[in-house]
């Protein structure tokens, strides 16, 4: 499939005709906006193409692409995009969704997905709340963030996806900052086209119960690097940034997940004759 | 070998012994060894939950007929050493006919045997061992049961060949040297001659339960599997990722159960028949993806090999206690089907079955295996191929509107595969309109939820629902492993009781068919279900689906012993006075 001639389609193209639930001035639109510029730059043909996500304002996005989709169930679109890519190496799978959904109840697949190396692409919107839930804090949640269920702050620490995505074995490491649509879709071409898992991590304010992200429009720069191979660099640099490096941080060179490898494929009668006594 | 009814005979054999003294190597040699002599047989291992160290033992059971159960009481009982033999205590019923073979040289024989009063035979594994360069107990003590047992000595020799064939000329050279002694040293002691049955031959098969499921997974298409390690279920998925990989397909070591079965949704969502075997955590994990499946339509297959529960339960025992879980545990109305293979053999069949009916009915499919058929290994004949293989209704050359789910008569709707154009749609847990279009409106959720339930409800399953047997005014309903035990409970009844005796064993549990058990019920007059779980799970179930005869009795109890046929017996020879 992928051996025909590049596709020629625009953006608008491979989005669906279903309206977003996202509340008006969401980051989440761009990521769509970026996503399907992306897809067009390289020219994947709609068929092609797997979006998974898991469950999440952001975890909408699958149902609002024109490819392949799937919404599972929460916390697990990394297991459900590993079923598709090992089964289906032809297809680009991308797997989608927000902080809540990746980081919490699904933390234990992105530390396995990242560690595995299958070659799909992670986008995490991150918003730093549960926004369908009405406001709740994730663990990207600032410690004093006051909220219903955390009066006062949860006085827990946020913890750094990206560096946890490194040290789990991620082959490319980035951020991305959903305001600026073109940049991003950049981020995502490359993301898409290295080989291995690709992890990127749009910040992605949430208007609604977020209002104070606004200003991540102010706070956000260029990293000041070019992308590095070596872990140990990536890793310092992550460990010491503001949170407001764009740019892709770390492309690694480590071979992806092996593929199916279909042998001469042995006749059941082989296998017959193994239960003979 | 004890007279069975007709010319039916078998020998129970347990081997016994500290942790690392190969009990379970020579008692599947024993088994190989029967195979070659013609005979039939079963071996299970007991084994503690210690990995290495811990006591071990083997039970088998050989014989001239199909052997599907343990029997009542062990013949030949032999300890090579009996630190915490007292453990196996349920798992090895001896009496005053039992014959005892023991080392003194491995300290005293425990005092329950002492007191059924059995007769004890004095071996001296170590010292004889000892004798032979490379020599072991185990070796030793199997050439003694085997010709305790009646096996020729050829075929033992051909089983330690076959067995140990990898360990080089020396390895078998020492062990065939032991062989021979321990069995020269029955000769005085043993009360039968050596003989192979007629028609002895190497054209019978070996096999666990577990690896039956394999090869009925193999067979029936399945080229994806995504599983994470639990016990008893391990042994399905070691067989299966070898011979998946040669197949052209996968197996994924998953980093949980949540994974494995979102990974076997994707795959399968992807156009490849998948598949994840597990035990009952494993399962309950697994609920959450089972019930994405039903909604979003998509075939998987989940076999679970049932242990003793709640919780951790008693991971290396049987027992048929996930019935509940297994047809209740979704959330929703959430229709899917669950199957139970009866016997080793039909692990083959019943895995192939559930691999067809989940494509054809683009909906998941739990087979409940358990740890006794699970871990058993059973000489059987060779299982012929079937034609039952995955194949779903597919949308292709997509021209216009496509509509994934869409409202056909008989529930069933084409699935595209990725990579198909115009095929692209949304699979997923919400509820959805015929396009595949997230909905919160009454119909769309009434007529997904109808047509869910009319693709599985008017499926046509044929007459692999059940197996039956026998006719007549009494009916025995069971599933699963405890088939086989009630099958030879019912030749051991007088032939006046099982002339009137209909056995039935169910391989469908959901959905139900009434139709098809009220025809087969027609004229009964008494019922008996009998199954292996404290509460009556399937007893409940089938009062809840199923018109039944008034005198409607249940046997049931929990593991983590099998039953025994004689207990069987007893309650049939009870209930079925007139």
């Amino acid at each position: 499939m992928s051996a025909q001639a590049p596709c020629k389609l625009k953006a608008s193209d491979y989005k669906s005709d279903y309206k977003p639930v996202w509340c008006p001035g969401c980051g989440d639109y761009h990521v769509l906006l970026s996503l399907t510029k992306a897809v067009a730059q390289i020219g994947l043909r709609p068929e092609e193409i797997a979006v998974v996500s898991g469950i999440g304002c952001s975890s909408r996005i699958s149902g609002y692409l024109n490819c392949y989709g799937f919404h599972g169930i929460h916390g697990r679109a990394l297991p459900l995009a590993t079923g598709v890519k090992v089964a289906r190496p032809d297809l680009t799978v991308i797997a989608a969704g927000g902080d809540g959904d990746g980081f919490s109840i699904g933390g234990n697949h992105l530390l396995h997905a990242c560690r595995r190396n299958i070659d799909i692409t992670y986008v995490v919107m991150d918003n730093e709340i549960y926004g369908m839930t009405k406001g709740q804090p994730s663990p990207t949640t600032d410690p004093d963030w006051d909220s219903k269920l955390a009066p006062g702050g949860t006085g827990i620490s946020p913890f750094h996806p990206l560096v946890i995505a490194l040290a789990s074995g991620a082959n490319f490491v980035a951020r991305a900052f959903s305001g600026d649509p073109n940049g991003t879709a950049r981020i995502l071409v490359d993301a898409i086209n290295h080989p291995g898992f690709s992890f990127v991590q749009i910040l992605s304010p949430c208007v609604t119960f977020r209002p104070d992200q606004k200003e991540w429009k102010n706070a956000v720069h260029p990293a000041p690097v070019t992308p590095t191979s070596d872990p140990a660099q990536a890793a310092r640099r992550l460990m010491t940034d503001d949170g407001f490096n764009i740019g892709v941080l770390y492309k690694g060179a480590r071979e992806p997940y092996r593929q199916a490898v279909v042998r001469e494929p042995r006749v059941e009668r082989d296998i017959d004759e193994e239960f003979m006594v | 070998m004890p007279d069975q009814p007709g010319n039916s005979k078998s020998t129970s054999i347990a081997l016994v012994g500290k942790g690392g003294a190969g009990v379970i190597t020579a008692g599947e040699i024993l088994l190989i060894a029967a195979a070659r002599a013609g005979l039939y047989g079963m071996m299970i291992p007991v084994i503690g939950p210690q990995i290495r160290g811990g006591e071990s033992g083997a039970l088998l059971r050989l014989g001239n007929f199909p052997i599907n159960c343990l029997d009542d009481r062990i013949d030949v009982l032999a300890g090579i050493g009996w630190l915490h033999a007292e453990r196996f205590r349920s798992d090895i019923p001896i009496d005053a006919d039992s014959q005892i073979v023991t080392d003194p040289a491995e300290g005293a024989v425990p005092d329950f045997i002492i007191d059924a009063g059995a007769r004890i035979y004095e071996l001296e594994m170590t010292a004889l061992a000892q004798s032979i360069e490379g020599g072991r107990e185990n070796m030793i003590v199997l050439g003694y049961v085997a010709r305790l047992a009646g096996i020729p000595e050829f075929a033992v020799l051909q089983a330690v060949e076959k067995k140990l064939g990898r360990k080089g000329r020396d390895a078998i050279r020492a062990s065939n040297e032991c062989v021979q002694l321990g069995y020269g040293k029955a000769a005085g002691v043993s009360q039968v001659e050596p003989e192979a049955a007629p028609g002895a031959s190497d054209s019978r098969w070996l096999m666990s339960g577990n690896h039956a499921t394999g090869l009925g997974a193999i067979r029936g298409g399945i080229r994806f599997a995504a599983a994470y390690p639990i016990t008893p279920a391990t042994e399905v998925l070691e067989w299966l990722a070898p011979r998946l990989s040669d197949a052209g397909g996968t197996l994924v070591q998953a980093e949980d159960e949540l994974a494995s079965i979102n990974m076997v949704i994707g795959a399968s969502f992807a156009g490849i028949p998948s598949l994840t075997a597990t035990s009952g955590p494993g399962l309950s994990l697994m609920i959450e993806g089972l019930g994405l499946a039903v909604g979003a339509e998509i075939p998987i297959v989940v076999i679970d090999v049932m242990r003793g529960g709640p919780s951790t339960g008693i991971p290396t025992k049987p027992e048929q206690s996930d019935f509940n879980a297994a047809v209740y545990g979704l959330h929703g109305d959430a229709p899917h089907i669950v199957v139970a293979p009866n016997s080793v053999t039909d692990c083959v069949f019943t895995t192939q079955w559930a691999v067809h009916l989940a494509d054809a009915t683009q909906a998941p499919v739990i087979v409940l295996s358990d740890q006794f058929i699970g871990q058993t290994n059973v000489v059987l004949d060779p299982i012929p191929a079937i034609a039952f293989f995955a194949k779903r209704k597919l949308a292709e050359n997509i021209d216009g509107k496509f509509e994934r789910y869409a409202l056909t008569a008989d529930g069933i709707s084409p699935i595209p595969v990725p990579g198909t154009p115009g095929g692209q749609y949304l699979a997923g847990g919400l509820t959805h309109s015929p396009t595949a279009r997230p909905s919160g409106m009454v119909h769309d959720h009434v007529a997904q939820l109808d047509k869910r339930a009319r693709k599985i409800d008017d499926f046509d399953y044929g007459q692999h629902w059940a197996d039956i047997e026998g006719d007549g005014e009494l009916a025995i309903i069971t599933w699963g492993s405890t088939t086989g035990t009630v099958k030879e409970a019912i030749d051991r009844l007088p032939p006046e009781l099982s002339a009137k005796l209909k056995l039935i064993s169910l391989r469908l549990l959901l959905p139900a068919q009434p139709r098809k058990l009220a025809d087969a019920l027609k004229g009964v007059e008494r019922l008996l279900v009998i199954e292996q779980n404290h509460s009556g799970q399937l007893y409940r179930f089938l009062r809840a689906w199923y018109d039944l005869p008034a005198a409607t009795e249940t046997l049931h109890r929990p593991g983590p012993t099998v039953f025994r046929p004689g207990e069987i017996v007893e309650r049939l020879l009870d209930w079925g006075q007139p």
